[in-house]
């Protein structure tokens, strides 16, 4: 597995008459875990969509390793792009074990059934999520952090070269967050994740995205991205800036109480 | 890591991947052996009950004689032959496909809008077809006789279907009371213009018979009207555990299903037509029957699990057997008057539904029973 190239081309997306996000350039290099940060609303979710091919964009293209992916066939994309999406799963009773092993089903022809291999991959994914303590549990009765981790390794059991994420830290326990993003950067494929904790962005991506109203309003390397004035401007918060000393990453600490905007401008506008 | 400690027996169980695998899959072949023994049973059974009781093993003896094993034990009277072969014999098939269709359709409707109250009857489905089917009766097409009748059915069960959908889609998200409430609505109103078309029709002679049908009977039936549900229903069962993993994929969401390869709406337009011929064919031969394709697929969950590749089969094997005895009850609790078998049905799948609602309404709140 060696990272797939990502590269988001001057992407616009719309919703009725709403923008939801406006030519937006990205890219993410083999074996980058790149980071979507931005308030709630800022176009996140939208512009993951449209990478992994649910919403279609209006103009612009994505391409992956070069091909356009909206032009692949679905079943090959699935081959290399996987994706963590906040879409509640029905209430129908299967195992952990079943949930994880449909990540499988790109691999899969007709008639296929689930090989000793299979089997093999869907535990190693649960087992590198640590959770294969959870194999035989039903997947409806498991906690929020539970479910995440285990549909990680349902994206995992994919093999992807490219995984995308929408904030999969949501619903987990510190020690779980830490756990889940320790797994995406050990990981040699491509990362493309939105996240909400910009420290936790700070500390475990290579570059960031920061969103605001459907654009991009700045990007490159955290310790870049993250200055006092672009939170006072896209967060309409004031914060401090420093380098923590033991993790050598950014380290954000809002300053409550002094709004240096009405945040009626960040936009709720989109979902 | 709070699950550990919450769960002991599930962290012990589960040390041993690999064997922990086994009892499932053994349940799984178990429970379709169980119930092929327990459908031998009930077709003995549906031969055997009636009017004219004939003791199982003269008609295994009959049967088996049919099949051209010599029999020199052969001591039945024609008569009984005649009942044996040729009314009952196509009366207990005609049960057990249509359980079985409908079954397979109600399974393959809940995964595809994602619905537990899926169901080609509650749908509207049912109603559409049935409407089809009375059309070409009143409007005397009887061009290719019972083909014609299918061919409408199937028409009517797949524009009924994907209106209801498009119906309890728009705005959104599919919810269960925009679904059901949708399915109900167009049943109505297909159930109205049906009547309203039956009312007028210049053939009163026919009305009668046709509106028994409607309420769903397998009596009547010939050998020679069987072959286009079995075919249905062949191909029903073929493409559908073909596609299994794809029914799988949907119980994700459809975003998942779509990042796991899984071309949605195409996948959800080619099976509604697929259900619907089956629909369609099922409801010419035998008039719509509700709630089989509602109380197996959750019935048989319970013991297998949600795995589409374990659900279908067992689902159809348990809607056939469910239907050959809810026949047999049809034709023997109001002897000699025969019940129409979609009367009873209901009687046991309504409440059945109004429990799968109240379920539901628990899981809504707390985590509720499998």
């Amino acid at each position: 597995m060696t990272g797939t190239e990502l590269s988001v081309e001057g992407v616009t997306l719309t919703a009725g008459a709403q923008r939801l996000v406006e030519d937006v350039f990205l890219t993410a290099g083999p074996g980058e875990v790149v980071g979507l940060v931005g308030p709630n609303g800022s176009g996140k979710s939208s512009l993951l969509r449209a990478v992994y091919r649910v919403l279609r964009p209006d103009s612009g293209a994505v391409r992956v390793d070069g091909a356009d992916a909206w032009g692949l066939p679905v079943r090959k994309l699935a081959r290399t792009l996987a994706a963590v999406v906040q879409d509640s799963a029905a209430d129908f009773d299967l195992a952990v074990r079943e949930v994880v092993a449909m990540g499988r089903s790109p691999h899969k022809r007709l008639l296929d059934g689930d090989t000793a291999e299979d089997r093999h991959i869907v535990e190693s994914a649960l087992d590198s999520v640590h959770a294969l303590d959870l194999a035989d549990r039903p997947f409806d009765r498991l906690s929020g952090g539970e479910r995440q981790r285990v549909l990680i390794a349902r994206a995992l059991a994919q093999q992807p070269t490219l995984l995308v994420l929408d904030e999969p830290t949501n619903h987990l326990d510190i020690r779980h967050q830490l756990d889940v993003l320790g797994i995406l950067r050990s990981l040699s494929a491509t990362v493309l994740v939105a996240l909400h904790d910009l420290n936790l962005a700070a500390y475990y991506c290579d570059r960031l995205y920061v969103l605001r109203d459907g654009r991009v309003v700045s990007s490159g390397p955290p310790a870049e991205v993250l200055t006092r004035g672009l939170l006072a401007e896209v967060y309409g918060v004031d914060a401090e800036i420093a380098v923590h000393p033991r993790t050598g990453a950014p380290q954000v600490t809002f300053l409550p109480g002094t709004p240096t905007r009405p945040l009626t401008g960040a936009g709720p506008s989109a979902t | 890591m709070t699950a550990g400690t919450q769960d002991a027996p599930a962290v012990s169980a589960s040390r041993n991947p690999v064997t922990e695998r086994e009892p499932r899959r053994r349940s799984f072949v178990t429970t379709l052996v169980v119930l092929g023994l327990l459908l031998v049973v009930s077709m003995t059974a549906g031969l055997a009950i009636g009017s004219v009781r004939v003791p199982p093993a003269q008609v295994w003896g009959i049967v088996t004689h049919a099949l051209g094993v010599d029999r020199p034990d052969a001591d039945w009277s024609g008569a009984r032959e005649t009942i044996v072969l040729d009314v009952r014999a196509p009366r207990v098939l005609l049960g057990a496909m249509t359980g079985a269709g409908l079954a397979l359709v109600g399974t393959a409707l809940q995964a595809l809008v994602r619905n537990p109250l899926a169901e080609p009857y509650l749908l509207g489905v049912s109603s559409g077809a049935s409407l089809g089917a009375v059309a070409v009766i009143v409007f005397g097409v009887t061009l290719f006789g019972q083909v014609s009748l299918s061919v409408a059915a199937f028409a009517g069960a797949l524009v009924t279907l994907f209106l209801v959908y498009t119906t309890a889609r728009s705005g959104g998200r599919i919810t269960s009371s925009r679904l059901v409430l949708s399915g109900v609505a167009y049943a109505s109103v297909l159930t109205a213009v049906m009547n309203l078309l039956l009312l007028t029709s210049d053939r009163g002679n026919e009305a009668r018979a046709v509106l028994a049908w409607t309420l769903g009977g397998l009596g009547g039936v010939r050998w020679s009207t069987l072959w286009l549900p079995g075919a249905a229903l062949l191909l029903g069962i073929c493409v559908l555990l073909a596609q299994a993993r794809s029914l799988n994929l949907l119980l994700a969401g459809e975003e998942a299903a779509t990042t796991m390869g899984l071309n949605v709406g195409r996948f959800r337009a080619r099976t509604f037509v697929l259900l619907s011929l089956i629909t369609g064919v099922l409801v010419a031969a035998a008039g719509p029957i509700g709630f089989v394709g509602l109380m197996m697929p959750h019935i048989v969950r319970l013991f297998v699990g949600g795995d589409h590749r374990r659900v279908l089969p067992t689902a159809a094997l348990g809607g056939a057997i469910f239907l050959i005895w809810a026949d047999i009850a049809a034709r023997t609790v109001a002897a000699p008057m025969e019940i129409p078998v979609g009367v009873l049905t209901a009687l046991c799948g309504g409440p059945f539904f109004l429990w799968l609602m109240r379920r539901d309404a628990r899981r809504g709140t707390g985590r509720g029973v499998v």
